[in-house]
């Protein structure tokens, strides 16, 4: 099977999609996935940290002009050249501070930049709704979990999610 | 200064009372949340004095909540290195922690609050490390408790969070949820029928990793392995949580399968491994701490198997934390090294099975 988006190279990997309650199936080969920014379990595992912030330096951020790397934080004054060195951030404001290049890192390294996990609640937040608030956007955090478990037909998943959305519906 | 390991909670190890599910092949289930404050400098950046400030307000912050109203706390800077080293070998600090690594030193403001099966590490590489401990292989208890220490701490210190990114980590390997749960599995049937590999490498393939005895960088002995999540962004809580459990879940079914094939195809082999590894641990007057646990690897196998009957899997795990060197300078009341440690390691091992054997009936069919 060649791939549907560059109809050269043969597709490996499939791609399975649901919007508006139809299925679509996109068959994509290796370059073209990660044109589009999908990242199969093994193109992740293959990325370890050590061996992208070595590319840091030879690689796309290589070719940035150097003083990329020695603006520093401006919170904390680590650059990314101290990130490349540590293999450590400075501070929490670091990821604002080299948001392109961690967005780019933290895809490669978990296939993904979005954070789809529980909410955080700030102490001032918490306390207007109670000590153990409800999680602010619980509902479609739930709506969008069951859509991947359905994606990846993981249906014991997906009923348990189901089940968890119908009593958040109720109240 | 040293610690009385009687003050600690359940001893600190009921993790090992081998009472959990799946006891015989899963020893215990981890799971761990990083979490930072807000407008400080992660760990290793900030001043002392940062430090000192966050480790007050994880300790003043726990003492509200009632899962660590009767903690223990442990200032780890103040630890002498045989004491650090005692909480390590119980897994309830990182080596980072205890200041254990090659070249590292004890770092100013590192603590460790200890309630029960649940534990916060103070400014380890992240400001926070709350961790849960529990026994066999138990992914959904142990993050209950873990969710609801998160929530209560949460609530209490204002963590570093990005709408984008989610929790924010001094090691973007572990942005995001903060997530790493790993379960210690012991997998010899794998390991004799040469199929580890192939189940080692296929962990990789569904974004899991393994890692030895003590967790990341360390070696694998005595056939323990810990699975974890390699990735922790992307995937909520939940789906991270019931990816693992599964993937263990197979593991173990292969280890059990593993297990059959080897009584079925070679029983002579495995139940003379499995005694002569008895034998020796029984009456052996030196034994390294090495291959103390691959002795332990055989008899905990001929316990799974029902071949050594009477002799507690949590006997076995006990041997296993007290066979480290800390803890047997601990039982001798003063430093040892070898020959002296290797000594003291059969004595301690030969004692602990001569007192189980009352109850050993040894039938060598």
């Amino acid at each position: 099977m060649q791939c549907d988006h560059c109809g050269e190279r043969p597709a490996a990997i499939h791609l399975t999609q649901i919007v508006n309650n139809s299925v679509t199936t996109l068959h994509l080969c290796e370059a073209c996935a990660a044109e589009k920014g999908v990242q199969t379990g093994a193109s992740v595992a293959k990325f370890p940290l050590s061996d992208f912030l070595a590319s840091m330096g030879k690689g796309a951020a290589g070719s940035l002009p150097a003083t990329t790397d020695d603006t520093p934080c401006g919170f904390c004054g680590a650059t990314l050249k101290d990130f490349r060195d540590a293999g450590r951030l400075g501070c929490p404001h670091c990821y604002a501070s080299f948001e392109t290049h961690l967005r780019d890192l933290l895809r490669r390294l978990h296939g993904s930049s979005q954070h789809v996990g529980e909410v955080y609640l700030p102490p001032e937040a918490a306390a207007a709704v109670g000590i153990a608030p409800p999680r602010g956007n619980q509902l479609g955090e739930l709506r969008d979990q069951l859509r991947r478990a359905v994606e990846a037909e993981n249906f014991e998943l997906a009923a348990e999610l189901r089940d968890r959305i119908r009593v958040l519906d109720d109240h | 200064m040293t610690i009385d390991l009687s003050l600690l909670p359940d001893g600190g190890i009921s993790w090992a009372d081998a009472s959990g599910p799946d006891g015989h092949i899963v020893l215990s289930t981890r799971i761990r949340l990083a979490r930072n404050l807000q407008g400080t400098a992660f760990t290793i950046r900030a001043r002392d004095e940062d430090r000192e400030r966050i480790r007050e307000q994880v300790i003043g912050a726990g003492r509200e909540i009632k899962s660590l109203a009767d903690a223990a706390v442990f200032r780890v800077d103040g630890l002498d290195r045989a004491d650090r080293q005692l909480l390590y070998e119980r897994h309830l600090i990182s080596k980072e922690l205890a200041g254990l690594e090659a070249g590292g030193a004890v770092r100013p403001g590192a603590a460790l609050v200890l309630g029960g099966d649940l534990g916060v590490m103070v400014n380890e590489e992240d400001h926070l490390r709350m961790q849960s401990l529990h026994s066999g292989f138990a992914l959904q208890r142990a993050y209950a408790t873990l969710e609801r220490l998160d929530g209560e701490l949460g609530a209490r210190l204002p963590f570093a969070f990005h709408p984008e990114f989610g929790y924010l980590t001094a090691c973007p390997t572990n942005a995001g949820t903060g997530l790493r749960a790993s379960v210690l599995i012991h997998l010899p049937g794998l390991v004799l029928t040469k199929e580890i590999a192939k189940v080692l490498q296929g962990l990789s393939q569904v974004g899991l990793t393994f890692r030895g005895l003590y967790g990341e960088g360390s070696e694998v002995v005595g056939n323990f392995f810990q699975l974890s999540n390699q990735t922790t962004l992307g995937k909520s809580e939940e789906e991270l949580l019931d990816h693992l459990g599964k993937i263990v879940r197979q593991v173990i079914d292969y280890e059990e399968q593993a297990r059959r094939v080897l009584l079925r195809d070679a029983p002579s082999v495995i139940e003379d491994k499995v005694w002569r590894a008895y034998g020796l641990l029984r009456y052996a007057r030196s034994l390294s701490f090495e291959e103390t646990m691959n002795l332990l690897s055989g008899v905990r196998l001929g316990v799974g198997l029902n071949l050594i009957n009477d002799l507690g899997v949590y006997t076995l795990n006990k041997l296993m934390i007290f066979a480290q060197p800390a803890h047997l300078a601990y039982v001798a009341g003063r430093p040892l090294a070898d020959p002296d440690l290797a000594i003291a390691r059969a004595t301690f091992v030969r004692r602990s099975l001569e007192e189980e054997a009352g109850r050993m009936r040894p039938q060598a069919s």
